[in-house]
């Protein structure tokens, strides 16, 4: 399987999902207008990785903004990796947030209880979207 | 002619008066909301120290931009055009205040969806943070809105950058449409 590798822009996240290491990032921002199209390929991907995944998967997210019409496509993306989980594989959530930024910390904290994925939240000192 | 001359200068003091970082009237296409927030962006690095407050007034001004985007109603007078009543058709302004940050936005929606909207804006205005954090989390776990329109997330999520109450107004603009205008005042 290929890896998915997507360039960061002004509203889109820098995207790379490793299917070998089960190293999935989301750096940067995301705030299209159109969420649910930047998505799509991401989470198809997840769900061709979810047949044949790596014993160890970590999704790090590392954003600096997103905006509400994201907030639900990180959570399907976030829901694609339960089953992977179930299925005895260990899935592990890196949430990074900048220091001063209690809203991404709180956002963090949101979708780790709506989630069935054991969450890490990291503290950064800024985000670096390349 | 000297009436246009003179309603430019007013506009000029006006803007000036109000202290207008920014102010945008006409469809508001993706790549214009991107340069839009790019020009927000930097100005808020040269006058806004604190980086917290930064990111809350952008995220405020993302959401509205794109609600305008998402959210646009019939056209008036102005529909003349065979594309501009489906286009997104707004005013923007963003402005400094004694205490942070204002970002107003405006535009035309179809009449019937007023009540509609207004109870979603009264219930927001009704709760406290943790009450706001707790509808939040409970409309994005339950999956009933539509992330294309993001639609009752976006109101609840500005409010909570905003600390404060959502102001409003509905003005009645013809027989199927009303005017929307929103202030939200970003507490720095």
């Amino acid at each position: 399987m290929e890896p998915l590798y997507l360039e960061g822009s002004p509203k889109t996240p820098h995207v790379h999902f490793d299917p070998v290491t089960g190293m999935l990032e989301l750096k940067g921002r995301s705030i299209p207008e159109n969420s649910v199209d930047f998505y799509k390929p991401l989470i198809d991907w997840i769900d061709k990785y979810g047949r044949q995944p790596s014993a160890k998967t970590s999704l790090h997210v590392q954003l600096e903004y997103f905006n509400t019409s994201s907030s639900k496509c990180i959570l399907d993306v976030f829901k694609r990796l339960e089953p992977i989980r179930a299925a005895g594989n260990e899935v592990t959530v890196l949430w990074h947030y900048e220091a001063d930024d209690e809203d991404m910390l709180e956002a963090g904290e949101d979708y780790s209880g709506i989630i069935n994925l054991p969450f890490k939240m990291i503290q950064i000192a800024e985000v670096n979207g390349d | 002619m000297a009436d246009l001359l003179d309603r430019i200068h007013d506009l000029y003091d006006e803007l000036e008066r109000h202290r207008v970082m920014l102010s945008f009237k006409g469809i508001l296409a993706p790549e214009l909301i991107t340069a839009l927030l790019g020009l927000v962006e930097r100005k808020l690095v040269g006058m806004e120290p604190d980086p917290k407050a930064r990111k809350r007034v952008f995220n405020v001004v993302v959401e509205c931009l794109q609600n305008l985007y998402h959210h646009h109603g019939p056209m008036g007078v102005e529909g003349d055009g065979p594309q501009s009543a489906k286009d997104p058709h707004g005013v923007v302004m963003i402005a400094r205040t004694d205490t942070g940050y204002s970002v107003l936005t405006g535009n035309l929606m179809a009449g019937q969806d007023v009540d509609q909207l207004k109870g979603h804006l009264d219930r927001i205005n009704s709760l406290d943070a943790g009450g706001l954090r707790e509808w939040y989390r409970a409309k994005l776990a339950d999956g009933t809105y539509s992330a294309a329109g993001g639609g009752g997330l976006g109101m609840i999520d500005i409010a909570r950058r905003s600390g404060g109450k959502l102001e409003y107004a509905f003005v009645p603009y013809d027989k199927d449409s009303s005017f929307f205008s929103l202030n939200v005042n970003v507490n720095t």
